[in-house]
Parts: C-alpha cells; structure tokens; sequence
C-alpha cells in the first residue's frame, strides 16, 4: 500500500469515528468502545477490499459482511454511510424510533446491511451459511464475519468454527477484534478464551495476527486471506477498545455508554486534530 | 377413506423432500446427526450434493440455514421438535424469525408418541415456542397425504416454516386429489352440536370421537386445523356460529399450542366455550407411543368427553 493510499483510508477511518460518535452521542445511547476498536478494519474492508455496490446494495456478487458482534452497528452504519448507501446526515437518527438505523442491524431496514444481528454468538454460522451458498454455485463472492473477543465464550462459535473447518469453506474470512474487553471487565477477569490462535489453528483454520489499527498489517492479511483456496481464515486483529478517543481507550466502562456533551467535544476535538493533520500532510 | 395405509408423516416428509429434490434445484437440507431418524437421510441418498450434516449442533444449523436462504436457498433443517424449537429457539427467533428468512424447519419427533425415548425427547412445548415468532408458519400435518402436501407448500411460501411431524406410524385419512393450503382449514364432517377441531395425528382421533358422539345422539363438526399459524379464523368464527362450542385437540400441552390461538381468537371476536384436549402440564415418560396417547388423555374418549362438557357449558 502506497503513502497515499494509506493516508486516504486514515482519513476516512477519522470520518468514519467521528459518524460514530455523532450516532452514539445523539443516540444517548450505544456502544462506542468496540465500534471504535473495529472502525479501521471495517474501513479499510469497504473502501479498500470488499466487492459492493452502494446503488445495488443487494446485488448477488457482492462480497457480504455480517456483523457478528452486532452491538458496534454504529461502526457498520458509519462506513455504509460514507460510503454512499445512505445519507451520512442519518447517523444521527440511530435508535430513533423511524429510523433505518436500528440499535442492532437490521437487513431489511438497512441498506448495506447483509445480515440482521445482535445476539452474540451466531453470526460465524450465518457467515458460514453464506459461504457455503457461494460454494455450491461457483460463487467468486467472500463472506467476512467481525467477532467480538468475549463473543466467542459463546459455544455456538466454535461448532461454526469446526464447520467451516470441516467442510474447508474457504471464501470465508472472519475478523476477530481482539481488544481485550467486554462489558464486565477484562477477558481473563471474565472467563479467558485464550489461547485463541491455536484454538482455530486446531479447527482447520487458517491464523493471521495483526495490529487491528495498523494498514499495512490490514491490508496484507486481506489480501493474503483472499488468496487461501483451502480453509477459512481467521484474522485475530490485536485491537484497543475506543481507539482514537483518549479517555475512552482501554477501558471497558466505555462498552456501552454514550458520552455527555462535554465529553463528545473533547471526543469530537481528538478526532478532529488527527483529521486534521493528516489532511495537510495530503497537500 | 382408507384405514389400511400406515405412515408416519416423518417418511412422508423423507420422501417428499427428495421428490420436490428433483424440480427445485435450489432446495438444500441440512441435518443434525439424525437423519436416519429425521428422514431427511433419504434426500441425502438423492443428492448427496445438496445434504450437509452439520453434527450435533442444532443451533449452528439453524444460522448456517439462514445464511444459505440469504443467498437464494429454500433450506429444509431438520432435527428432533425437542433440539429444533427447544435448543435452537433463539438462533430460529433471531437469525431465520426477525429477517423472515426461507428457512423451512422440518421437525420430527414431537409430541409424546415418541415413546420409548421418554421425557426429554417427547416435545410439546414447540407450538408454544414458534407461535410467539412474528410471520413464523406452523403446520401439523395428520396424516402421509398431508405431511407430502405440507412440504410442497412450505417450499413454496417466501419465508419461515415450522413443520411438525411425527414418528409414529398413523391412518391415512385423506385421499390422493387432496388439496392443502397454507392457512385454510378442512372441515372433515358437518355437524350443529358442538366444533371438534384437531391438528396432527389427533385428527384420526378427533374423526373417532365424532363418531362415537353420533352413536349417543350428539352432531360433531370437525375441522382439521393443519395450519396452527396463521390460524384460519374464519374456520373458527364459523364453528362458534354454527355450533356454539368447541373441544380442541392437539398433541400439545394445553398451554399454547393449538387449544390456546382457537380460545385467544374466540374470547376477542366469538366468545363460546373452549375445551381443550391435550397434555395437561406434565413432562411425558417412556412407554409405547400409542399407549402414551391413552394414558395422556389424548384419545376419543377424553375428546367425547370433552364436547359433551362444552355442550353443557353453552348458554
Ligand atoms: C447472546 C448475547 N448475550 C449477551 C449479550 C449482551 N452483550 C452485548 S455486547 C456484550 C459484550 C461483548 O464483548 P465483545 O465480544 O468483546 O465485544 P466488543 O469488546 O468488541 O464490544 C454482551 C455480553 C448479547 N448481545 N448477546
Ligand atoms: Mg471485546
């Protein structure tokens, strides 16, 4: 990836946290930590990697994306605001009642949304689903899954996993956003699920370990994993909760609380400068 | 009508899922590590290509099913009433439910004639469950005739189905030029005393009943209600008018199933007295199939009972 390329998708991953905020803030409600940890993969998938059409969003050889972890819709909506599927003006309707953003994705009432979701813990089978679909008809098509880190306590992850190894579904690519976190604390304060690597590593999946904020690491590990014609992948994404906001970096409080006026100034402030500053250095 | 052919609508199901194999290439089934039992091992015969056996996780089917309906597939999962409705009920409520996928749920093995298995296979909650999942359709077919016909139309509809079979062999009561359709009652015999409305393999039953309250005098309407979602509310409103009481029978608990959507619809819009034959809050337990029936009270005589209580209870 070139300079210039990476510093365009830096930009848009600005924008894309910044639509963020202005959802959840609006809101007074949502999930902010995750939505941020995740913002610069989801990015990079819609504006660098991902087959898809805003105009025809259910066009049948796009590439699908299902938002496992379901509660970091703000993260999704913001990208397939950006870019283009609906207005970037309706971030703030988010959990309003009328609007298409619905506190969880909804397919039917999103455009660009392949996959109803929010209960944790079944979007790799659905994933899974839809790359076997692509199998059976010579699809080209992939299929990406973003799990939480504390989702995958969930059982039902790993009869997905053990499927998509067993059946060798190779077109499927699941992201998983390793920040450490989820609502009650820590992983390893919760219940650990690591070693996490070697656990796909024993279902037949493929392991690529990358910084999730880092977009030479992104973009290799896409790109490799579209080239693998064997077993599904597993991209294990080392991600901090709320990156790019100080104060909600790290720290687990920030899962599923809006900010106050006067936090999502400061929030708005840091995002801003760094948009900023990288849009002098593309002059 | 013919009382020699004995089936089970779970082969009936088998068997018309690889007939409908051959012209709908798009159908795919998917099976939880019971297919000799379910029967879907059948279409796995036919088309080996077109049947995946995800192992012993239904709730992993029932997303892997969603995805593959997103992608243009009539998706069949099958599994034991008890794993598909009771394990699953959250995958089939939100992942196939809420975006109203193509996902027909092909569940075998409900109710207590199970048998010998006993309680923890012999579901009679799944009506309850699927029920209270919005645009889910139910369909509790009688009979082979029925369970073939079910299947045809499920595969048909846009959207979810929840079929219920059985694993009992039972009577065959319909005839070949048999017409079903989603959501429209059968009345199987005329009669102004009192409305017997059954589903499943208590139709047979509820036609037993019917007869022994002729023998006493008494005129029993019957209606098979294969469709219990959407109910056919005409069918009811037409019973309460024309009869005045009705005695549902089901092999259900008596909490949701069929007994409940017919006494919900007619205490809002046709108030007459609603009796219900089913199991009465119990778990089941090991046994015959057929003698469980008996000693559930899911026979005639509980039904004949049953109407003549309904009769009394009219104003
Ligand atoms: C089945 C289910 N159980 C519980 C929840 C409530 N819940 C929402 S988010 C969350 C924590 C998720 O943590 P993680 O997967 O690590 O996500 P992230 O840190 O990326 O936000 C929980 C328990 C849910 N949505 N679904
Ligand atoms: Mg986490």
């Amino acid at each position: 990836m070139d300079i210039e390329e990476r510093r365009n998708l830096q930009i848009m991953a600005c924008k894309v946290r910044l639509g963020i905020l202005e959802a959840v803030y609006n809101a007074k409600s949502g999930h902010p930590g995750g939505s941020l940890s995740v913002a610069d993969i989801i990015t990079y998938l819609y504006f660098n990697q991902m087959k898809v059409d805003p105009e025809n969003p259910k066009w049948e050889e796009r590439d699908r994306l299902v938002l496992s972890k379901g509660h970091v819709a703000p993260a999704l909506y913001s990208v397939l605001a950006h870019k283009g599927f609906f207005e970037v003006e309706l971030l703030k309707s988010l959990r309003k009642v009328d609007s298409i953003l619905q506190g969880h994705p909804s397919m039917h009432l999103t455009p660009g949304v392949d996959m109803s979701t929010g209960s944790l813990g079944q979007g790799l089978s659905v994933a899974a689903g839809m790359a076997l679909a692509a199998k059976l008809k010579g699809a080209s098509y992939k299929t990406y899954a973003i799990l939480g880190d504390g989702e995958i306590q969930e059982g039902q992850i790993w009869e997905a996993a053990m499927f998509a190894g067993a059946k060798g579904l190779d077109s499927l690519i699941a992201v998983l956003d390793n920040n450490d976190l989820q609502i009650d604390g820590s992983l390893e304060e919760v219940n650990s699920p690591y070693p996490i690597a070697e656990k796909f590593v024993a279902f037949g999946w493929h392991l690529i370990e990358i910084d999730a904020h880092d977009f030479d690491q992104i973009d290799s590990a896409f790109k490799a994993a579209a080239n693998n014609t064997d077993k599904p992948t597993l991209i294990l994404a080392k991600s901090v909760k709320g990156k790019g906001v100080s104060f909600m970096e790290d720290n687990y409080k920030w899962h599923g609380t809006a900010p106050n006026a006067e936090q999502y100034e400061q929030a708005v402030a840091e995002v801003r400068d760094v948009l900023s500053s990288l849009e002098v250095e593309n002059e | 009508m013919s009382n020699l052919v004995k089936i089970a609508t779970r082969d009936a199901y088998g068997q018309a899922l690889v007939e409908l194999g051959k012209t709908n290439k798009n159908l795919i089934v998917l099976d939880a590590d019971l297919s000799a039992a379910t029967k879907t091992g059948m279409f796995k015969e036919a088309f080996p290509e077109r049947f995946f056996n995800v192992g012993i996780a239904e709730c992993n089917m029932m997303c892997i099913a969603a995805g593959l309906a997103t992608s243009g597939h009539t998706v069949f999962a099958s599994s034991f009433a008890m794993f598909a409705a009771g394990r699953a009920f959250e995958q089939v409520r939100n992942s196939i439910g809420y975006p109203h996928l193509n996902v027909k749920i092909g569940a075998t093995h409900a109710g207590v004639s199970v048998g010998e298995d006993g309680a923890s296979h012999q579901c009679c909650e799944d009506i309850a469950l699927m029920r209270t999942i919005p645009g889910m359709v139910i369909l509790n077919p009688a009979d082979d005739v029925e369970a073939r016909a079910a299947v045809f139309a499920a595969a048909k509809h846009e959207g979810p189905v929840y079929l219920r079979f059985g694993r009992l062999a039972v009577e065959r009561i319909n005839d070949e030029n048999y017409e079903f359709e989603i959501g429209k009652a059968v009345t199987l015999k005329e009669g102004k005393d009192v409305t017997l409305i059954a589903t499943g393999l208590m139709v047979g039953r509820t036609l037993e009943a019917a007869k022994l309250l002729e023998n006493e005098g008494i005129n029993a309407k019957v209606i098979n209600m294969h469709t219990i979602k959407p109910l056919d509310k005409e069918a009811v409103l037409n019973a309460v008018k024309e009869t005045g009481a009705i005695v549902t029978a089901e092999e259900h608990s008596v909490i949701g199933g069929l007994g409940s959507a017919v006494a919900e619809f007619a205490t809002q819009e046709a108030p007459a007295p609603v009796l219900k034959v089913g199991v009465e809050d119990v778990f089941g337990r090991s046994g015959p199939g057929a003698d469980l029936l008996d000693l559930f009270g899911l026979n005639a005589e509980n039904i004949v009972d049953k109407a003549k209580k309904a009769i009394d209870l009219k104003g």
